[in-house]
């Protein structure tokens, strides 16, 4: 198998990627100027491995996964999965790669069609793959069941007889259904209570040592995505700022703004004074840049430079970059 | 990669025993059971279609059992419950009953066969009609919501409207003008075909680009065309167009499916439009499910409750209409009863024969009600923010 192999294999792999979302004002709803939602993305994703995709809210994160899904046309930039750049396919093409790249939505009850038992939802996705309506099929739901640690008998049930995690985990099955490669969870956990969020992370990893599966997991909680992740990236207003392994993003922080997200952790111990002051969050209109670097105006170590000119990636390790001409000189 | 090559036979920590397991209908009967009114509406309701499916059977064919249009011009204008005259009537004119239950009109026949006919027009009429418009509303609410984004070019337009004058002036019997007319847009139709599968938009010239561009979007087209359409005044559109179609019961049916179909177009819009950006669409397209499927097998039960709403009380509506026609006159033609015909050809009498009018009527009165509180019944336990919280 594929896993067996040593030599790494990238099963996603995107490039410059970009989504503006234009403002229209007035009567003739003239453009008025352009939210960049997703500026200038990349990363990849190993075979096996998990991406996290950290940020405050509202800095593009579901964007990326709804432009990885297709449920969005990306601007610019490429989307290459397994070789072939899906960011140009059209609804046709993509019909057959769909299966490939499944998603596990934040709201897991707005997730789930209140009309169909979960067994009719999952079966969807095996209707899909080909199998035919029948013993088969019926013992394959139960696998997918038993696997995310539902009871079988769940399945003539209607998912508001569930709870939140319950309904998670079903959401997890009819991902896993059409036997994806790539899982993109979009904060699976953050509406969920700490004991079930527990449960719900260990599912997935426990399905990702399994099934070999990669994931990009999407979260506001560094806590949660250092503990699930190989590679962390941290997004900021459409950029990515950071980007490097778990590891070493925890022990060697670069950005000012991962250094912020760092001491937001709350710390087990107490009596233990935070090194670095958070910032005050940026209430204006967060998501409309002007030049130089996005993160101007919260920024502890500002210079009259990062005001002007467009900040690039510097390389400070090895997979380590970050989006900071100051952070890379040190 | 593949599941099945795992074993996963060792489970989880299973979940808790739940609740019992009611289903949806179980749990609507519950809800719907605690409103007497609605109830009350059921009960008519079932009771007015039994009758119109019995009087269907008992009315019709070469003997019926009642006979709608036997005249018994000696019995005219009998109150209801009244005997009738034995000696003057001959064997088979002799109401099966022994009484004329509902009395008799100024021809002498018999009102209670008569509504009986009657009452099956009705039932058709609004279910037809309805049937109709419900059909056409959710078409076109259907296209409005989850396709209303897509443009439509200019030429597409412009080449729909060619090929409807076309067709028209055909049909008007001028040919000439109109088999030209259709030969351009067909010679378009295939110019835009072949082009599109040689070199895409390289190959036009900059001045036809005009009529590439997009110039409405689906959502607007469909809309204005619901605005255009609730402008008019609806009974007389139906009055005009009833008077130039052929008298018959069909028509009036059509006539009143294509001039409701609005609301409904409307209600599933606004539900397509919410129903599109939830999530579990957005699941179900990424498992690679075709439009058609996501549309019809996921979105539209749950945009169907405010539609199946509409569609009760659209039904009392076009049973008014069906009446409203036939009492001017413009309804079904007349050797068969409707309860508006009923109505009408009492009205001269409404001194002498009361009966004749305020029978049909209180008919009337009394399905329309019947129809009216079932829908609402039906809106109350259908509405998700009355229902109880699971």
């Amino acid at each position: 198998m594929e896993l067996l192999n040593k030599d790494k294999q990238i099963v996603l792999r995107v490039q410059n990627l970009k989504k503006y979302f234009p403002i229209r004002r007035g009567f003739f709803q003239k453009i008025a100027g352009w939210v960049k939602a997703v500026d200038d993305v990349s990363f990849e994703i190993e075979q096996g491995k998990t991406l996290g995709l950290v940020g405050e809210s509202g800095c593009g994160k579901t964007t990326v996964a709804r432009l990885i899904l297709k449920l969005l046309e990306p601007d610019h930039g490429k989307i290459i999965f397994r070789g072939s750049d899906i960011g140009e396919f059209t609804e046709k093409d993509m019909r057959p790669i769909r299966k490939e790249i499944q998603i596990v939505f934040q709201d897991p009850f707005g997730s789930l069609n209140p009309r169909m038992t979960t067994g009719l939802s999952i079966e969807e996705g095996l209707r899909i793959l080909g199998i035919k309506r029948g013993r088969k099929r019926k013992e394959r739901l139960e696998k997918l069941l038993k696997m995310v640690g539902m009871s079988p008998d769940s399945a003539d049930r209607y998912p508001h007889e569930f709870s939140g995690g319950q309904r998670q985990r079903i959401c997890i099955a009819r991902a896993l259904s059409v036997d994806p490669s790539l899982v993109v969870c979009d904060e699976p956990i953050s509406a969920l209570d700490v004991s079930i969020q527990a449960q719900i992370i260990n599912l997935l990893k426990d399905l990702q040592d399994r099934l070999g599966l990669s994931y990009l997991f999407i979260s506001h909680d560094l806590n949660v995505v250092s503990y699930l992740c190989s590679t962390i990236s941290v997004m900021y207003k459409g950029q990515i700022m950071e980007s490097a392994p778990a590891e070493e993003l925890f022990e060697n922080p670069c950005h000012p703004y991962t250094m912020s997200l760092l001491s937001a952790i709350p710390d087990p111990e107490p009596g233990i004074k935070r090194e670095i002051e958070l910032v005050e969050p940026d209430l204006s209109d967060s998501l409309i840049t002007s030049n130089g670097c996005n993160f101007q105006g919260r920024c502890s170590i500002e210079e009259p430079r990062c005001l002007e000119e467009k900040i690039g990636f510097e390389k400070v390790g090895e997979k380590h970059f970050v989006r900071c001409w100051k952070a890379a000189k040190k | 990669m593949n599941i099945d090559e795992k074993g996963f036979n060792q489970d989880f920590q299973f979940e808790a025993p739940m609740a019992p397991k009611r289903t949806r209908l179980q749990e609507f009967w519950l809800l719907f059971r605690q409103n007497r009114l609605a109830i009350l509406g059921l009960f008519i309701f079932i009771l007015f279609f039994c009758c119109a499916i019995m009087g269907l059977f008992i009315t019709s064919g070469p003997d019926p059992l009642f006979d709608p249009a036997m005249i018994r011009l000696q019995e005219k204008l009998r109150p209801p419950l009244a005997k009738p005259n034995l000696d003057s009537l001959r064997r088979e004119e002799i109401p099966c009953l022994g009484f004329y239950l509902m009395g008799t009109d100024d021809l002498g026949r018999d009102v209670f066969a008569r509504m009986l006919q009657g009452a099956w027009v009705s039932l058709t009429v609004g279910f037809v009609a309805v049937g109709i418009s419900v059909l056409i509303g959710i078409f076109m609410g259907g296209v409005a919501g989850y396709f209303g984004q897509h443009h439509i070019r200019v030429d597409h337009i412009l080449m729909t409207i060619l090929l409807i004058s076309g067709a028209g002036l055909v049909m008007a019997h001028s040919i000439r003008f109109g088999a030209v007319l259709l030969c351009l847009t067909l010679a378009y139709i295939f110019y835009s075909f072949f082009t599109q599968n040689r070199s895409g938009e390289k190959s036009v010239p900059s001045w036809a680009k005009v009529f590439r561009k997009s110039a409405v979007s689906v959502d607007t087209l469909i809309m204005r065309i619901v605005d255009i359409m609730l402008c008019f005044p609806s009974f007389f559109l139906i009055l005009t167009v009833v008077a130039l179609l052929p008298a018959s019961i069909y028509n009036i049916m059509i006539v009143i499916g294509l001039t409701s179909w609005m609301g409904t177009t409307r209600f599933v819009r606004a539900e397509f439009l919410s129903l599109r950006e939830q999530d579990f669409v957005a699941a179900v397209k990424t498992l690679g499910a075709s439009n058609f499927r996501i549309i019809f097998r996921h979105m539209m039960p749950n945009a169907i409750a405010p539609v199946l709403v509409s569609a009760t009380i659209g039904i009392a509506t076009a049973i008014l209409t069906e009446a409203g026609l036939s009492f001017l006159g413009f309804g079904v033609p007349p050797p068969h009863a409707t309860w508006g015909n009923i109505l009408s050809d009492g009205k001269n009498f409404i001194f002498d024969a009361p009966w004749l009018t305020f029978i049909p009527g209180i008919a009337i009165l009394i399905v329309v009600l019947s129809f009216n509180l079932f829908g609402e019944g039906l809106r109350d336990v259908l509405n998700p923010k009355l229902r109880e919280r699971h």
